[in-house]
């Protein structure tokens, strides 16, 4: 029954991102396509009402619209979140944020990551919720999006990378809010409340008094999915019984969050003209996921040998930490899909994972490409793409290309230093916080595990995904400044890079398709992409890995 | 420039921040009150009794209890002791709770104990237990009300939901309806 229900979602993503590949295609095509009819009124209004231009933009054009509304977006946030306690909407009568968690929970939620060093229940008042978390969760994807149409349309075009105000704004009106309307309703139907009353007080049958939490969650919650945020209502997260009532809602928010990232491919493959290359990069990413996903659900199917020691069966399974309406099946799938996806929302605690079971999101935010966030994972995967072309043609003695672009000493050093940049800002702060007591003081589970927690962090935050193991004691200086800086560099230099990659890939002539060019569309190429990920991504993080969660595995195995 | 994603941000701000999630309340109160207000389950009186989808604290032997809670089900915040598998302190908690339910639950073997009853669940507040968790319980309510304990098999059987659609999540018992049913049992 296990296997059913995992391989039933992954055959009904498969179905689902498809057409919604070829969808995406059409919707951000510079050329006007009939869906233009459709949106064009209210795009027309919203392009009116700001003053926006929409002329096409060279590449360093669309970086520094990029920065400039983020920065934008960023300062009213953190405004707001200082505000909140005398600002309106706030029945629980929540009060202001302090400045380090302030700067820390927008730039989170500015950089698509969605770490959480505070609990929504208790530190965020409705109106924040709504006007900083729920409207971040729209633009951040949004700007992923638009930034991955720029690259690939660098990658596959010969007009322009287009207009980034324009696909900002398509993003939210053709895809994010439209879904995200649906989802919600769905979302309410199993259970999820969507309400303005504050706290319930119940009385039980025993006679105690029951504080019950809730608000306008099921808005929130559609969109942390389908935007590959992550960030909860409630500080548990989708392991919260009104953010993930049934296994129906679960299957809603895997399928929810893995649309858009298993979908782009398939757009590159239109946007391409070969749809077996969008293909190829899908099955590239789709053999990594499985590995991935097999290795948590044995892991964590077989228990954990500890308990067992202590006289507790495990025939059911790892159960710590776990709901018991999701079990170990649809438990790992999600915690597979949460940190491929780089989304970060989790169903269960991910610092009770078994210790290989928690190899799994550390090692795919490590790769940060299997998949990957609305629109940065796919860009991340073309560049190790590029890399591998690169590595291939360098060991056959070949000039190497892509798509009929020749790839030279530009465009590689560029994705040197975004690939370089990934590990530098994982390894450097751990080590840090685990050498100082201002970062080890927040460790709260002993031994190797401890590693684990701080590796685990900074991965989160670097890879802007969010989740954590949660024991942390992470609403510090140390920690909120830390990985703000962490989440920061991890979004942003990468796009400005690839966006000059983008830039100067356009730019080229194409050079005609040879005897001797180096097919990216077949099953040999899919191979060598695999290989270039595993030797360059993962490779570096293998020290640490061993000292953190395969060193615990040895203890308790 | 500025000025321009100074108006864009204020425009996306008011459509995604206010906008959407107010129309979605709106048509949520009125298509699905129950569900969009909690699940509450509602007694003849109108007092209410607590949320189907929210555990609670039940620790009487007359009644069924749930999972272990470090947070003791107060649904106020969320949460848990987030143990690695590796921590003395999550053998030693499971070796206590251990002791506890065989010393309440005479006549239960260890080995047929079922690990969800003596783990801590992710949120803190999970309403449910595996079915065998609830069968491992009923010689011990059955003493303590002085009922037929097929009866609370029966009843179990009864409460248990199946999985989704068949196929997906796992076979469950919700211990505050299960409660409530219990309580209405002559």
């Amino acid at each position: 029954m296990d296997f059913l229900q995992i391989a039933l979602v992954l055959v009904v993503l498969l179905v689902l991102a498809i057409p919604m590949g070829r969808y995406l295609s059409r919707a951000f095509a510079l050329e006007e396509t009939r869906l233009d009819r459709f949106f064009g009124g209210a795009e027309r209004l919203i392009y009116k009402l700001c003053g926006i231009r929409l002329a096409d933009m060279s590449w360093k054009q669309y970086a520094v619209a990029v920065l400039v509304s983020n920065i934008t977006m960023v300062a009213i946030a953190y405004l707001i979140l200082r505000l909140q306690g005398v600002l309106p909407a706030n029945p629980s009568g929540i009060a202001a944020m302090e400045p380090l968690l302030s700067f820390n929970t927008a730039v989170s939620f500015l950089t698509n990551t969605n770490l959480q060093h505070y609990s929504g229940e208790s530190g965020l008042s409705y109106l924040s919720q709504m006007i900083v978390i729920i409207y971040l969760m729209f633009t951040t994807p949004a700007t992923g999006i638009a930034v991955v149409m720029a690259f690939m349309r660098g990658l596959t075009g010969k007009r322009s990378i287009g207009n980034y105000y324009v696909d900002l704004i398509r993003a939210h009106t053709r895809v994010l809010i439209p879904l995200s309307i649906i989802v919600t309703l769905l979302l309410v139907a199993q259970g999820v409340p969507q309400t303005m009353e504050p706290t319930a007080t119940a009385t039980t049958i025993t006679g105690a008094e029951q504080q019950i939490a809730r608000g306008p969650v099921a808005s929130l919650v559609s969109i942390k999915h389908l935007g590959t945020n992550g960030g909860g209502f409630f500080g548990v997260n989708s392991s919260h019984p009104f953010e993930n009532p049934t296994p129906l809602s679960n299957l809603l928010e895997i399928l929810s969050m893995f649309l858009i990232p298993a979908s782009l491919p398939f757009t590159f493959g239109f946007m391409a003209k070969s749809r077996k290359q969008g293909w190829i990069i899908f099955g590239a990413m789709g053999v990594m996921f499985l590995a991935f996903l097999l290795l948590a659900y044995f892991n964590e199917v077989n228990g954990n040998p500890a308990l067992e020691r202590a006289g507790l069966s495990q025939t059911m399974g790892s159960m710590e930490g776990k709901e018991v309406r999701f079990g170990i099946a649809q438990t790992a799938l999600f915690t597979a899909v949460t940190t491929a996806a780089t989304t970060g929302t989790v169903n269960i605690m991910h610092d009770t994972l078994t210790p290989l079971g928690g190899l799994v999101p550390l090692g795919e935010m490590m790769l940060n490409c299997v998949f990957g966030g609305d629109g940065v994972g796919t860009i991340n995967i073309l560049m190790y793409a590029i890399l591998a072309v690169f590595i291939a043609g360098l060991m056959v003695g070949r000039t190497p290309e892509f798509l009929g672009r020749k790839i030279e000493g530009r465009e590689m050093k560029l994705i040197a230093i975004a690939i370089l940049v990934h590990p530098l800002i994982i390894l450097a702060p751990t080590a840090i916080a685990l050498a100082t007591d201002m970062g080890s003081a927040g460790i709260s589970n002993p031994g190797f595990h401890g590693i684990s927690q701080a590796l685990y962090e900074f991965t989160s935050s670097a890879a802007n995904n969010g989740s954590g193991f949660e024991g942390l004691g992470d609403n510090t200086p140390f920690w909120n400044i830390s990985t703000g800086l962490v989440m920061l560099f991890g979004r942003y230099i990468s796009i400005i890079a690839m966006l000059a990659v983008a830039g100067s890939l356009i730019a080229k002539t194409p050079v005609p398709e040879t005897m001797g060019t180096l097919q990216t569309d077949n099953n040999v190429f899919l191979v060598i992409l695999i290989a270039t990920v595993v030797i360059v991504g993962a490779l570096t993080f293998l020290p640490v890995l061993a000292l953190g969660p395969i060193a615990e595995w040895l203890t308790i195995r | 420039m500025w000025l321009t994603n100074l108006r864009l941000s204020f425009v996306l701000l008011l459509i995604c921040g206010l906008a959407y999630p107010l129309a979605m309340t709106g048509i949520s109160q009125v298509v699905m009150p129950a569900q969009a207000s909690g699940s509450l389950i509602v007694d003849e009186n109108g007092k209410v009794l607590g949320s189907e989808l929210i555990g609670q604290n039940f620790t009487d032997p007359k009644y069924f209890s749930g999972r272990v809670s470090s947070i003791e089900n107060n649904a106020a915040g969320s949460g848990s002791n987030n143990y690695a598998p590796s921590n003395p302190a999550l053998i030693e908690r499971t070796q206590k709770d251990l002791a506890a339910f065989l010393e309440a639950n005479p006549g239960v073997k260890q080995e047929d104990i079922p690990a969800d009853l003596l783990t801590n669940s992710g949120s803190g507040l999970d309403p449910h237990i595996s079915p065998q968790a609830a069968l491992v319980q009923v010689d011990r309510i059955a003493k303590a009300r002085i009922l037929d304990p097929a009866k609370l098999r029966a009843l179990i059987d009864e409460q248990t939901e199946g999985r989704s659609l068949g196929v997906f999540g796992e076979p469950r018992v919700d211990v505050l309806k299960l409660n409530l049913a219990l309580d209405q049992l002559k």
